[in-house]
């Protein structure tokens, strides 16, 4: 376990750096002059040279691609470009906003999908089973943008359930007020893929051989479904719970400028319009990193939950 | 007497199979006007004048009438005032001896003023433009987009896939791990830093949008090349003499052709649906051109003021082409691929 651990990890190395290089040169190279942009419209020469001293971009590129690997893991990408706020500052403050949205819509996600494709799946290829896959197409087919424009109008403008927009300093108002209707409406856009996806990995198992030595021997349905099925359906479901993490932390880019939910979403496409790079910069490599655990993590989760699997 | 039955070909039985299913029938149906009417957009042929302001701010759209309440809507008919220069103040105008010679210059560059008209066939938007108008321009730049992107994504996850499957190695290695860097960053992050680096514009964000989405064609044609690059018929080529090129792209490559097709159908959904949610953010089309993004920006403010009919317009149009797309996706899956899962 160890030494498989201890491969994987040294697997990663030439993955992260080959992350740090392409935003290094995507930003460095082909980014254009930053101290054009940092030095706004009217610019004298000097300025722009004073700026480009001071950013270190009159150094060979070796070195300003050595400034930046520091940079990475000093956690100092140093302050943003618009704000001259420390970006780390920034992630640190901006992170656990876009988690109290996010951690609810997946917790609550993957209850009520697995719940449901449980209870799909117990009557496959019933009415009930086509009319909810039915519903669940249909629900998938409608753009995201559509369901937050439109819910945002209905629910909170016109029946006033929810308040519009905004948000608070304190936690338990958000949770409370402002996170509501942000979480339904990414609820009702997130569950119909999943329950569909979770329904087949369910439906798959039950057709399986051990399902049915199961019920010869007398098991009763609830039992095999529980005990036997959700058991072997869990791998996949778990993988796919575990991949969506990372995605987490930017939080759903449209929901926070929406709502104006002061999350890593809404910072980084305002980092977008206003060519903050460092900010964009820093939550590429940050949030690679996070997604290359989570994937150690989901494969180290298999042997757990599936003791046949071999770690290699 | 026996009777000589040909045996169809690959694709002419993929057509069939497609072809004897009434839904693909009809989705396909549905997708040739999209296409011809943004065709015809394209060439100019109609909503040429879609930037123009042919109506009233916010015009009703004709099916509810002039008399629908609309602040300027005929019912509240706004008076200019005319100004009226009498003797007295043209003694003291400066300017007054050159007034015929001021109108005269004027004529030259003078319109026939356009009465904007109080409503349009699907309503108007806050500049008077005609909806209708614009979702067909719209639609023609969103799926233009769409297409031009994901023929662009296809083709780079084709070649790389191609020449990591075939050759393997060391080059197979340096483009897996290209393939791990691109994926190891979320897709929508990636979208932005690449949109951050190049701008806003049409031509960036089908660049953006292809040079980050040629992953899932890259894996799925690589896997097929290592498969086929063993079979007999790349030896046998092998023993002619064929050139790597020639066996990698005559000989293979028509072979994993309706892989390539239905990715390619994949990916043109994927992509209009992530330049719509760019464009609303304001980070894919610029705001000068139009697209179903950009039509979906505007309509939140409208809703407060009772407007409905551009969401209305755009909802529709779009969720239609979408859906169509996507089913008829699926179901040429099916008849390319009846192996593969769908999931």
């Amino acid at each position: 376990m160890s030494t498989y651990l201890l491969r994987r990890i040294w697997q990663m190395i030439p993955t992260l750096a080959g992350v740090m290089l392409l935003v290094f040169f995507l930003f460095n190279v082909f980014g254009g002059d930053p101290a054009a942009i940092l030095a706004g419209k009217v610019a004298s020469k000097e300025k722009i040279d004073a700026i480009r001293e001071q950013l270190g971009l009159n150094a060979p590129i070796w070195v300003q691609l050595w400034i930046f690997v520091k940079q990475v893991f000093t956690f100092d990408f140093g302050a943003s470009w618009s704000t001259n706020e420390a970006v780390s500052a920034i992630i640190l403050q901006k992170a656990p906003v876009s988690l109290t949205v996010m951690l609810q819509v997946w917790l609550l996600d993957a209850i009520v999908a697995v719940t449901l494709a449980v209870a799909v799946a117990y009557k496959r290829g019933s009415f009930t089973d086509r009319a909810v896959m039915g519903i669940c197409t249909a629900a998938m087919s409608i753009s995201l943008l559509l369901y937050v424009v439109v819910g945002q109008w209905l629910l909170a403008y016109k029946l006033e359930w929810f308040p519009v927009l905004g948000w608070s300093d304190d936690f338990w108002t958000n949770v409370s007020t402002y996170a509501p209707l942000p979480i339904l409406l990414l609820l009702f856009v997130s569950i119909a893929p999943s329950l569909r996806l979770y329904r087949s990995f369910v439906v798959e198992e039950t057709g399986q051989d051990y399902a049915r030595t199961a019920r010869a021997k007398g098991a009763t349905e609830h039992r095999v479904m529980f005990v036997h099925v959700l058991r072997n359906a869990a791998v996949p479901i778990v993988t796919n719970l575990a991949l969506a993490l990372p995605g987490l932390f930017v939080g759903s880019f449209l929901i926070e400028m929406v709502f104006s939910i002061p999350g890593l979403g809404k910072e980084i496409v305002n980092a977008v319009q206003r060519s903050d790079f460092p900010v964009i910069k820093a939550i590429t490599v940050y949030l690679a990193m996070f997604a290359m655990a989570v994937n150690l993590l989901v494969d180290v989760l298999y042997k757990r939950l599936d003791p046949r699997v071999e770690l290699k | 007497m026996t009777q000589q039955q040909a045996s169809y070909g690959f694709w002419r039985a993929a057509g069939k199979r497609l072809w004897a299913d009434k839904l693909a029938r009809f989705c396909m149906a549905v997708l040739v006007v999209y296409f011809l009417v943004a065709g015809a957009a394209g060439m100019g042929w109609v909503a040429k004048d879609w930037n123009e302001e042919v109506g009233v701010s916010y015009a009703n759209p004709s099916f509810l009438g002039d008399d629908y309440p609309n602040p300027q809507g005929k019912n509240s008919i706004i008076s200019q005032e005319v100004l009226v220069v009498d003797e007295k103040q043209k003694a003291v105008d400066p300017l007054a001896p050159y007034y015929e010679e001021i109108e005269k210059n004027a004529a030259a560059y003078e319109k026939a003023e356009v009465k904007p008209s109080w409503t349009l066939l699907l309503g108007g938007d806050k500049w008077g433009r005609d909806v209708f108008d614009k979702v067909i321009k719209a639609g023609q730049v969103s799926i233009s987009i769409g297409l031009a992107s994901a023929l662009l994504a296809v083709f780079i996850g084709t070649v790389l896939g191609a020449v990591g499957g075939y050759f393997g190695g060391k080059l197979g290695d340096l483009l897996e791990w290209f393939y791990n860097i691109f994926t190891s960053v979320p897709y929508i992050l990636l979208v932005l830093a690449f949109a951050a680096v190049f701008g806003k514009g049409v031509s960036t964000v089908i660049l953006v949008l292809g040079f980050v989405g040629w992953t899932g064609t890259y894996r799925l044609i690589r896997a097929e090349y290592i498969k086929q690059r063993g079979r007999d018929y790349v030896m046998a080529a092998n023993a002619i003499g064929a050139s790597h090129g020639r066996k990698m792209f005559v000989h293979i490559l028509p072979n994993v052709s309706h892989l390539i097709l239905v990715q390619l159908s994949q990916l043109v959904v994927d992509f209009i649906k992530a330049e719509v949610i760019l464009s609303f953010l304001g980070l894919g089309v610029p705001t000068d051109s139009v697209s179903w993004g950009i039509m979906i920006n505007e309509v939140m403010p409208e809703l407060v003021l009772g407007k409905w009919w551009q969401l209305a317009t755009v909802a529709v149009v779009m969720s239609t082409f979408v859906v169509s797309f996507g089913l008829f996706t699926d179901l040429l899956r099916d008849a390319l691929d009846p192996k593969a899962s769908r999931r």
